[in-house]
């Protein structure tokens, strides 16, 4: 099959610097060569592609946005989405990887973090040496995470920890977490390492979705840690959601990714699929589907790479974030399940890539706020009505 | 160690070309350029002879400024620096005013190995190393498929019809690499980060006074004619046999 081109309908690759080319060409060829070929097998058995974390790693892909003195290649944000687009165009799974370690580990340790935590964790994470997972979501707790049950209490020079988190990625394959817990009845961020007694990561079986990816639950037990290893900084929600707001700027690009892969596949197809002795998409109906593809995708580059412009320039508010991992999802799920369409019978096998987009995306519209959520969060700011308390 | 690496930048090979206005080059308009992949071997050959036993690699390139992202390309998997030969209508030049331009430049560096790609993809000439190597009158292999060195010597391995050829010399020569050489690496983000800071010298590239080769005209091969079925099963065969005799003339 042709080498992946991208789409640029709106001749956005003339507003992308040389720099932020090279990293998004060198990550399709990355995803090309490396992902792709062993990702289906993957998704049909439901395991993880582990030998893509020292890949990679020596790549620079985790954290690649934060500076240069943790291990990081210090790149700007849309350099960093691009990354995310190309990842997800391989498949969901392998982008939360690197989303969950860069954005949800290796970003509030950096963000909340003191100094000693970021010199002892950073370039272990940035160099795939630790793996990290971050332990936000409760079983009862999903859109209104401050509810969760999960306590922290002070012991001596310990922090006791108990509590179950649920939807946690990576959480089995970890070393280390980043639980949130209440601490005085105030959201803590908290480092705990995976080996200490009374912490354990069973994984959840039997998804649909993100197959090729791992997800657990995290119980903890009376999990004694010491106490310099709470963040220090960041009391409150606006920890965990500051983080949330890294995470899903990144989902923002990914789900391009997505969309783009599926929209491709369809293309194809269409063009070359015959039906009534001449090409499927020389009839109106598909060629309409397609249309709505391409637009969708290409309204959705805008938005990813203006919001990417104004984060660099330090001008992106976290309701704007909302917005276009809202749409963008939205737009790939779209996508998905209109390439399904195009593909007819063979949109359902794994010999294309669409299906297996399709129910990734399922997760993807819930994780990182629900699409609803982000409706909210969007309708209470311009709105100045919280719809949701 | 003082390793050369001759780069050029060449259209993507998914790229669908189209005819430019001239009729003798093609329209350069949506193409995506690449660095040419029968150099990466050579900046990869490069980087790992570097690793070994020290030096210094640098990419030359002939070319306008638009050539200079694949010498980034390369300064990005690890090559030191770079020199660019500006030259504006250098799809227009033949081979010999390329690697005599290259030679020009080299002439005044000093340098123990230099590689270049067997054949650019575009133009798909295969002469500009042997070329190159004639001009500066030092020892070449091309299309090398394995290299050792030691110390000032050199062992070179090609493939052959058949079977493989052992060549053995001494330094300085120059290596034409092909597929098969190493796998190149890709370029780290720290590795794309520093691209930019490493230093890329540019001088206007002396070619010849000619061109011993003009290109006259460019066209596109005909389109190939729409395929045909003839039948589904085994009473196809005989029609299927008198075609390939008659109208194809392979049997």
């Amino acid at each position: 099959m042709a080498k992946f081109q991208g789409i640029d309908y709106y001749k956005l690759d003339d507003h992308f610097s040389e720099e932020e080319l090279m990293v998004r060409d060198m990550v399709r060829n990355f995803v090309e060569n490396e992902v792709l070929p062993d990702i289906e097998e993957h998704h049909k058995e439901g395991t993880f592609q582990k030998d893509l974390i020292p890949k990679m790693a020596e790549l620079g892909l985790y954290g690649a946005n934060l500076p240069e003195k943790y291990g990081c290649a210090n790149l700007n944000n849309v350099a960093y989405g691009l990354i995310m687009q190309e990842l997800e165009r391989g498949d969901s799974g392998v982008r939360s990887f690197a989303s969950v370690q860069g954005a949800l580990v290796m970003y509030p340790i950096y963000e909340y973090g003191s100094e000693e935590q970021r010199q002892e964790w950073l370039p272990k994470l940035a160099s795939g040496e630790a793996i990290g997972c971050f332990g936000l979501t409760e079983p009862d707790f999903g859109s209104n995470p401050g509810g969760m049950k999960t306590k922290a209490v002070e012991d001596g020079d310990s922090y006791v920890l108990n509590g179950a988190k649920m939807w946690i990625t990576n959480g089995t394959i970890s070393d280390i977490a980043i639980v949130w817990a209440k601490l005085d009845g105030v959201v803590r961020g908290f480092i705990v390492p995976t080996d200490t007694d009374g912490f354990s990561a069973p994984e959840m079986k039997g998804k649909f979705s993100l197959r090729a990816s791992v997800t657990s639950e995290l119980v903890m037990d009376d999990v004694r840690i010491p106490k310099e290893n709470i963040l220090p900084n960041g009391e409150g929600l606006r920890g965990p959601l500051g983080c949330l707001t890294q995470a899903r700027y990144g989902i923002a690009w990914g789900a391009l990714g997505s969309a783009m892969a599926t929209y491709e596949t369809a293309l194809n197809y269409a063009k070359e699929r015959i039906q009534f002795d001449k090409p499927i998409a020389s009839f109106q109906l598909v060629q309409d589907k397609l249309v709505t593809m391409a637009t969708e995708i290409t309204k959705g580059q805008l938005l990813a790479y203006h919001l990417g412009r104004n984060k660099d320039e330090g001008k992106m508010r976290h309701q704007m974030v909302s917005m276009a991992k809202m749409n963008n999802v939205k737009v790939a799920l779209d996508t998905a399940r209109v390439a399904r369409e195009v593909l007819g019978a063979n949109g359902i096998l794994d010999e294309y890539p669409v299906i297996r987009h399709m129910m990734n995306l399922e997760s993807v519209y819930t994780y990182e706020g629900t699409h609803d959520i982000h409706r909210l969060i969007i309708g209470a700011d311009i709105t100045g009505i919280e719809a949701f308390k | 160690m003082n390793i050369l690496v001759c780069v050029k930048q060449v259209p993507d090979t998914e790229t669908k070309v189209k005819i430019g206005d001239d009729g003798k080059s093609i329209d350069e308009a949506d193409v995506n350029f690449v660095l040419n992949p029968y150099d990466e071997f050579g900046v990869e050959e490069a980087l790992q002879l570097k690793e070994a036993v020290g030096g210094e690699v640098t990419v030359l390139s002939v070319g306008p400024e638009s050539a200079t992202s694949a010498m980034r390309t390369s300064l990005a998997m690890g090559a030191d620096k770079g020199v660019r030969l500006n030259a504006e209508d250098v799809r227009l030049k033949d081979s010999f005013s390329i690697a005599t331009a290259l030679a020009n430049a080299i002439q005044s560096l000093e340098y123990d190995v230099v590689f270049c790609g067997k054949k650019a993809v575009d133009g798909d000439n295969h002469q500009v190393g042997p070329m190159l190597a004639t001009l500066l009158d030092i020892p070449c292999v091309s299309t090398v498929t394995s290299l050792e060195f030691d110390g000032a010597s050199f062992t070179a391995f090609r493939d052959v019809e058949g079977g493989k050829e052992t060549y053995t010399g001494e330094l300085p020569a120059l290596f034409t690499t092909d597929k098969g050489l190493n796998e190149p690496r890709y370029a780290a983000l720290k590795g794309i980060m520093q691209a930019k800071k490493k230093p890329i010298d540019v001088s206007d590239a002396e070619f010849p006074a000619e061109d011993s080769l003009v290109v006259e005209s460019m066209e596109l091969p005909p389109e190939s004619p729409p395929g045909k079925i003839v039948g589904e099963d085994a009473d196809a065969v005989p029609e299927l046999v008198r075609l390939l005799k008659e109208e194809a003339k392979v049997l």
